[in-house]
């Protein structure tokens, strides 16, 4: 017996030849690739600046750790195994369909490099490459189509389930498996026979099965199933290619800029535009995203890359109490906005009509309360914090704000707090003589210094309950032996909401009266109990002294010893610590608190099972108190029932928005008397020693 | 449709605790913080829908200072297309006739096809709408909370005690004083004032409008505020305290102890 002929000299019915299909299929492939490819660019061209380009080194890191890695995939243990096995095997593969693409026309082709042993060892690993993908496609379907795990169904408001696409293209990778296998498998056994002696290769690789079960077919079924076999995986190839630009799949071309493009700063907020300033906004037309092509195209290459893996809702806090928010669905209904203003069968571009009221609701968009857990989680690097404010700020210039947080946006304006209450009365929390009587409190006015800025923000200086963390954070400085002071009727409020909800322009002004006063107090750091405020001072204003939270100076006074605690107050109580998503998520302080803790002997701690980047959100702060959602439930409440699961009976946390939320949360869930929460500067005021 | 609205600058109720004057006769007014009476924004939004259906134009009318120009600023940032300051020392602390006097002096000037107010402003006197309906000898409707246009006609629903509601044809031109609730007042922000920055409001003053200043004002006041205070608390009301929980708790074991709760 002869070996085979290969698709590039073998001739269909003795005088077509087949090197001619392995010419026309990939060109045609190619060319409708690029087509496909030049229309789902114009979007990117026609949009909004965004500066990708710098901390490149940071960049590349991410690149090598969340792209080539696959780090956040094991985060959803099943699903991210599966998806390392087909990605691996993706990038191992790719060199594969390559040359096969080529043999098709010379029989003879080998890769530069791979004609020696370095070839033979990647043929032995490509071989169980394709066989893990077959397996891990197996499972994959099996998990989409049989277990339906909740976090990818479709609630009906937001169309139709998407199981059908994702089965289908699982199909189509198993079929290039199968078909590159057995293309080989034939040739393999051919030439067994031919020869008389089996080659080495992969033993229960795809490759091998096949080989085993070809061996006895007759010569001439063999050519053919090598041709077919052949032109199968030829078709399919580029029919995959020519496919992923239609959907979810787009992740496998746009992943590898997506995850470079992607968020490297934590904690900010992007400019309204890049390239015009803060004094250059009133030039503007129209602020913000209103239309689909305002979205910067980082924004819109975001859109093309989701892989619809329902990670972000999974997290999202607002789809867990039934907000009428989905990350996935910003994501997915501006895809098939995309796809529909610029179809494929015409060169025509649809007119946006306004996002918020097209694809879009004013209550979707208001519903984030911007805690980060979507960000955190997508294992590509999609973002939306950015997407949500760009969005607000569009409906803010259009006049479409809630009632009720038009009250809190004027008094802000007026009066620098939500409230509307008088700055003067700012400071009445440590003049009220009973704690001026235990702790004095410097205000910095009329030539006043101190080396740090206790800076209180809104919430701390007037909320009566929430007063008792200005006064603990003053009473531990105190002790701590840190020369502090506050700004008084000067501070205003530090604007996170207010910049987070697309109110730029308030938001510029209260920084830059911020930043004056500030800088005018000549203090040489600041420090807030408020990680909202810390946020705000630290990642959205510019040129201030370094800003930290009180728990990061609490563990340094501790570990200095400078602060001691006493032992354990309640030992039989069980503290958990909830991660405020301004401290945790968006800047990365999760130990300081946690550390502080610890430091009080015997206290009994336990952790949540959705703890540190994972923390899920209370409810959210500043203006989010103000909002009136359309929810099933509270966050606050679904927090509280986690801790109780933990076991704990004392909630500890470093926020005082947390504090509000969870206090309410705690009645609203009925477990007044059974569980408690309180601020994490409490608990250390109560062991100073 | 040509419409006009009348617009108070009035002292914040959000921002602002109030307490009396020294002299006992009126708010405490120094470190007040000031806006667009709350009925008056609603009556304005309500022009600019109205007008974004049928065509035309908003005019918004205040009659105060100089420190008023504010609020018909704010009103312009809404979408309001021109505001007329009416400011003449012999206005100050003209009582309801008065104002509605000179309001009516600016509006029989010009040609409106409807005249909005506000149901009532810081005194919570409502008096104006009417009085200048009035002295325009125009139909009239108060506490107004739909309007639906029907050719020369207006479709109006007003609110009804005990929450009823009941629907009025009114023919144009006409005078209405509009209840909040009636829409959703769109947001104005600190771009949207300075966009409107640069405009040129007209002042106009008692000659201009021809309006005897004997009329209005101090001099024309029929109605004087003899004083203001806060009523002391008297036999028989009782604040309960506590959350809202303990209250609620109070207040059945009270309406149980009366025999109103089995």
């Amino acid at each position: 017996m002869t070996p085979l002929i290969g698709p590039a000299n073998f001739m269909f019915f003795g005088f077509f030849p087949a090197a001619i299909l392995s010419v026309v299929i990939p060109v045609v492939g190619v060319a409708l690739f690029t087509y496909i490819m030049a229309r789902r660019i114009a979007p990117l061209v026609r949009s909004a600046p965004d500066n990708r380009f710098d901390n490149i080194p940071e960049r590349i890191k991410n690149l090598v750790i969340i792209w080539l890695a696959q780090w956040r995939q094991p985060r959803y243990m099943v699903a991210g195994v599966l998806h390392i096995v087909i990605f691996a095997g993706f990038l191992i593969l790719s060199i594969r369909s390559t040359s096969l693409v080529i043999i098709g026309i010379s029989h003879d082709f080998v890769l530069p490099g791979f004609d020696g042993i370095i070839g033979g060892i990647y043929n032995f690993f490509k071989d169980y490459a394709a066989t893990a993908v077959l397996i891990a496609c197996i499972i994959a379907a099996f998990r989409r189509g049989i277990v339906k795990p909740a976090r990818y169904a479709v609630p009906a408001k937001y169309g139709k389930d998407h199981t059908a696409e994702a089965v289908f293209v699982l199909g189509v990778i198993s079929t290039l498996m199968i078909s590159e296998s057995l293309f080989e498998a034939t040739e393999l056994a051919a030439e067994m026979k031919h020869t008389g002696h089996a080659e080495f290769i992969a033993p229960l690789s795809l490759v091998w099965i096949f080989r085993g079960m070809v061996s006895e077919f007759s010569h001439s079924t063999l050519q053919a199933l090598h041709i077919v076999m052949y032109y199968i995986h030829d078709l399919t190839f580029f029919f995959f290619l020519c496919f992923l630009p239609m959907g979810k799949h787009f992740h496998v071309i746009t992943s590898i800029f997506n995850v470079f493009f992607m968020r490297v700063k934590k904690g900010n907020i992007k400019p309204v535009r890049y390239g015009v300033s803060a004094e250059e906004l009133d030039n503007l037309e129209s602020l913000g995203v209103k239309k689909l092509e305002d979205f910067t195209w980082k924004h819109i290459l975001d859109f093309y890359s989701c892989a619809d893996c329902g990670r972000c809702s999974d997290q999202c806090p607002a789809n867990a109490v039934g907000r009428p928010l989905s990350p996935r669905f910003i994501t997915i209904k501006a895809r098939d906005l995309i796809f529909r203003n610029y179809p494929l069968k015409s060169d025509v571009i649809y007119k946006s009509k306004m996002l918020v009221e097209d694809i879009y609701t004013e209550d979707e968009i208001w519903s984030c309360t911007t805690c980060g857990a979507c960000e955190q989680e997508c294992p590509l690097g999609i973002e939306y914090i950015d997407k949500m404010v760009d969005l607000r700020r569009g409906m803010v210039d259009e006049g479409m704000v809630p009632q009720t947080l038009q009250k809190p946006l004027k008094a802000l304006e007026k009066r620098g707090n939500p409230y509307g209450i008088m700055e003067k009365k700012r400071s009445d929390w440590c003049t009220d003589k009973a704690f001026a009587q235990e702790c004095k409190v410097k205000i910095l006015e009329n030539g006043e210094t101190a080396d740090t800025l206790f800076f209180v923000d809104s919430i701390t200086s007037f909320d009566d309950n929430i007063k008792t963390i200005a006064r603990n954070t003053a009473k531990i400085l105190t002790r701590a032996g840190v020369d502090f002071g506050i700004l008084g009727k000067a501070e205003k409020d530090s604007g996170n909401e207010v910049v987070r909800f697309g109110e730029e322009m308030l938001f510029q002004n209260l920084k830059s009266h911020n930043t004056e006063v500030i800088l005018e107090s000549g203090v040489k750091q600041i420090v807030t109990a408020d990680p909202h405020a810390f946020n705000a001072l630290k990642n959205d204003y510019t040129g201030l002294p370094p800003v930290k939270h009180v728990s990061q100076i609490i563990t340094e006074k501790i570990k200095a010893g400078a602060l001691t605690l006493k032992e354990a107050q309640e030992p039989k109580e069980v503290y958990v610590y909830h991660d405020p998503c301004y401290l945790g998520r968006h800047n990365g302080i999760y130990e300081d608190p946690r550390e502080a803790l610890d430091a009080i002997r015997n206290l009994n701690r336990v952790e949540l099972e959705k703890s540190r980047d994972r923390s899920f959100c209370c409810g959210g702060g500043g203006l989010m108190l103000f909002y009136e959602p359309e929810e099933e439930t509270r966050m606050g409440v679904l927090r509280v029932k986690m801790a109780a699961e933990a076991g704990a009976t004392v909630i500890v946390t470093a926020c005082p928005f947390c504090l509000v939320n969870i206090q309410d949360a705690i009645k609203v869930a009925g477990k007044e008397g059974e569980m408690r929460a309180m601020d994490f500067t409490e608990l250390i005021a109560q062991h100073l020693s | 449709m040509e419409i006009l609205v009348c617009v108070k600058r009035v002292p914040d109720t959000a921002e602002n605790e109030f307490q009396l004057n020294s002299a006992g006769n009126d708010l405490d007014r120094d470190d007040l913080v000031y806006s667009v009476n709350e009925w008056d924004n609603y009556a304005v939004e309500e022009a600019i829908q109205i007008v974004d259906r049928v065509g035309g134009n908003v005019t918004v009318v205040t009659v105060g200072d100089s420190e008023s120009e504010e609020v018909l600023r704010r009103e312009m940032a809404m979408g309001a297309n021109t505001g007329v300051l009416l400011s003449d020392d012999a206005f100050e602390n003209s009582d309801g006739k008065g104002v509605a006097t000179i309001l009516a002096g600016e509006i029989k000037k010009g040609k409106y096809d409807l005249i909005l107010t506000g149901a009532q402003a810081d005194a919570a006197a409502g008096q104006v709408g009417g009085m200048l309906a009035a002295m325009l000898d125009l139909p009239y409707a108060s506490l107004v909370n739909k309007i639906e246009i029907d050719g020369s006609k207006l479709k109006i629903g007003r609110e009804i005690e005990g929450g009823n509601q009941e629907m009025n044809e009114i023919e144009l031109p006409c005078v209405l004083s509009i209840q909040t609730g009636i829409n959703e007042p769109r947001y104005v922000g600190i771009r949207g004032i300075r966009k409107v920055a640069q405009v040129e409001i007209p002042v106009k003053d008692a000659a201009a409008l021809g309006v005897d200043p004997a009329s209005v004002g101090e001099a024309g006041s029929k109605v004087k505020r003899v004083d203001y205070f806060v009523p002391v608390l008297g036999d028989g009301a009782e604040m309960l305290e506590g959350s809202t929980d303990e209250i609620i708790a109070q207040l059945i074991e009270r309406i149980k102890s009366k025999g109103g709760l089995a």
